[in-house]
């Protein structure tokens, strides 16, 4: 019973910190910068192709890959924001119309990437394994690499949580998401920190993808839209905009996830979707909300 | 007055050589051309269906799919017992009580909100169905019996004509009006004696109608159904895009944009098959980023133009 527990528990656990790094990034990109990033899924999904080739082809550890990754990915959604959602922003006649029209857009780029990813690694699936051996936790047995990715999501958590906490870019972060117009006036060069925010979610995606991949699952070109889904959900779940919220919400929703997939299988997508539209109805602005 | 009656009287001839075009349509060409302008048509349809409700309150539905699929999923079941025209009204009527319970939860939340809303309700449906068919009935997916492809036509074509009836209707009618101040203003429009929520409620069941007579429609060309198909997710997003890329302010844009939308997707499909959705995706992108309001917006920038003479524009 107690081995039962723990094993759904930690289960939990394992799965909340890559849900909670992802939403993270999400959080970022439409708390702060206002784009509701259909295509989040799909910079997971590119970083988890880019571990692979990294670590099939050259031998490169994914834990070094970390260290790689992060910089590009934060520039690819760096660059994007400043060519394209920038201009978009300012030619929108309210940030409604903005809200409404950049999440197209990045429909469209889910599109782009996704079949970029097709041409340049095909269709079939692939994987690799990496530190694979079962660790046991009091009876409960755990692969060592999922061990690895709870310590990796939550320690870039913390370091993100620091970084916001601390430093003068993330002040400028936490103005530019409580008023971004006020935040202008106070001198913030506002569409520069827009653009950070929205590479810093891109980063972590790509992070994201990373630390699945370690996971031995299969990577393909459309495993993204899977993962963009969980990252709605569990930033409605924190509170839209939310970002400690999200972080604890990705934890709440690893653990539901394991609960329902225990007692039936096949229903934790569906049990997903119902705990967010009930809580869509009943609390809109999250457990963390007011 | 006479400039009215004149617009008037080429509006009426435009749309008797339409009628009679789509009408004579298939005695003349190719089973494949038939298909084809059933498929055009049938994203005419559901745009000009999310433009009623979407178009004029501003709240971005994605529930199309849900709608949709609701509608195939209607018509599969009871397509071996019953008439066309009885399992298509089914069809409608399902996603319309669908639509007017979503309605009444769910018209409190505003933008973003509900667009998340109508987004997760589409996969929740689709799962569920998903999972209901694994564990329950046991087979993934089911065999629909197959009607001739101008069978299809002709009732696509009677749909369209009752749609663009009914958009038409609702824009000259003082319904049409309460709809367009809650775009507006919300609280103004429910101050001036709009009951607000009724509606909200009703318009968006009345589009959730026709986009699941269509899905009724629709599934009899297909053979073969599933959860996967019946709730595409693109169903959902394809509206949007192609309103978007036509215009919202008259009725000539969803068509419009429609029409174009849906053509390019088949050529773009037929000609470059592994580009296809990478074409798609970059003309997602420059659509939105160039023609904010479409190709409508484009029309009256030139009509304006046109007007003012080239000398004075700036």
């Amino acid at each position: 019973m107690i081995v039962r527990f723990l094993d759904i528990v930690i289960g939990g656990l394992l799965m909340g910190g890559i849900y909670a790094l992802i939403a993270v990034g999400f959080s970022l990109q439409y708390g702060v910068a206002r784009v509701l990033n259909v295509s989040h899924g799909e910079f997971i999904m590119l970083g988890a192709f880019a571990t692979w080739s990294l670590y099939t082809l050259w031998g490169v550890n994914p834990l070094i890959s970390l260290v790689i990754c992060a910089p590009i990915f934060f520039i690819i959604g760096f660059v994007i924001h400043r060519t394209y959602y920038t201009p978009l922003r300012i030619s929108s006649e309210s940030l409604a119309v903005f809200e409404g029209s950049s999440m197209l857009a990045s429909f469209g780029l889910l599109f782009v990437i996704q079949n970029i990813a097709l041409i340049v690694w095909g269709a079939p699936v692939k994987g690799y394994s990496y530190l694979a051996h079962p660790i046991s936790f009091f009876g409960a047995v755990f692969s060592a690499n999922r061990i690895v990715t709870l310590l990796a999501s939550v320690i870039l958590g913390l370091i993100f949580y620091l970084f916001l906490a601390r430093t003068r870019i993330g002040k400028a972060i936490r103005a530019a998401a409580q008023d971004p117009d006020a935040a202008e006036l106070m001198g913030v060069r506002i569409h520069q920190v827009l653009a950070l925010c929205f590479g810093f979610g891109t980063m972590m995606a790509g992070l994201g993808g990373l630390l699945i991949s370690m996971t031995s699952v299969m990577i393909t070109p459309f495993m993204g839209l899977e993962y963009t889904l969980i990252a709605i959900i569990v930033v409605v779940l924190g509170g839209l905009g939310n970002i400690k919220g999200s972080f604890i919400g990705g934890f709440i929703l690893g653990l539901v996830g394991t609960i329902v997939s225990y007692i039936q299988p096949g229903l934790s997508l569906v049990a997903y979707y119902l705990i967010f539209l009930l809580l869509l109805l009943i609390r809109p602005t999250g457990i963390l909300g007011k | 007055m006479k400039a009215i009656t004149k617009k008037y009287s080429l509006l009426g001839i435009l749309i008797i050589l339409l009628l009679i075009l789509l009408v004579g349509f298939p005695r003349y060409v190719s089973a494949y051309k038939v298909i084809f302008l059933t498929n055009v048509l049938m994203y005419v349809i559901i745009t000009l269906s999310w433009v009623i409700f979407s178009g004029s309150t501003g709240y971005i539905s994605l529930a199309p799919a849900a709608f949709f699929g609701v509608g195939v999923y209607a018509s599969a079941i009871l397509s071996k017992s019953l008439f066309l025209p009885v399992f298509i009204l089914i069809g409608g009527l399902a996603s319309f009580c669908l639509a007017f319970l979503i309605g009444g939860l769910t018209l409190r939340l505003r933008g973003m909100y509900f667009m998340m809303f109508t987004f997760g309700l589409v996969e929740l449906i689709r799962h569920f169905v998903q999972w209901w068919e694994v564990n329950i009935t046991g087979t993934v997916g089911r065999l629909v019996p197959v009607l001739h492809h101008i069978t299809i036509y002709y009732a696509i074509v009677v749909i369209f004509l009752l749609v663009l009836l009914t958009s038409y209707v609702i824009r000259r009618s003082k319904f049409g009006l309460a709809l367009q101040s809650i775009g507006e203003c919300e609280e103004v429009a429910a101050h001036t004696g709009v009951n607000v929520t009724r509606v909200k409620v009703l318009t968006f069941a009345v589009s959730a109608f026709f986009i699941g007579v269509v899905g009724a429609t629709m599934t009899m060309r297909w053979q073969y159904i599933d959860p996967s198909t019946a709730f595409d997710i693109r169903l959902s997003f394809m509206p949007v895009l192609m309103a978007i890329f036509g215009g919202m302010g008259h009725l000539y844009g969803p068509i419009v944009g429609a029409s174009i939308f849906s053509f390019l997707d088949e050529i773009l499909a037929t000609k470059f098959p592994y580009y296809y959705m990478l074409l798609f995706g970059v003309t997602m992108f420059v659509v939105i980023r160039f023609m904010p309001h479409g190709v409508e917006g484009v029309i009256q920038k030139w009509n304006k133009r046109e007007r003012r003479g080239p000398s004075e524009t700036p």
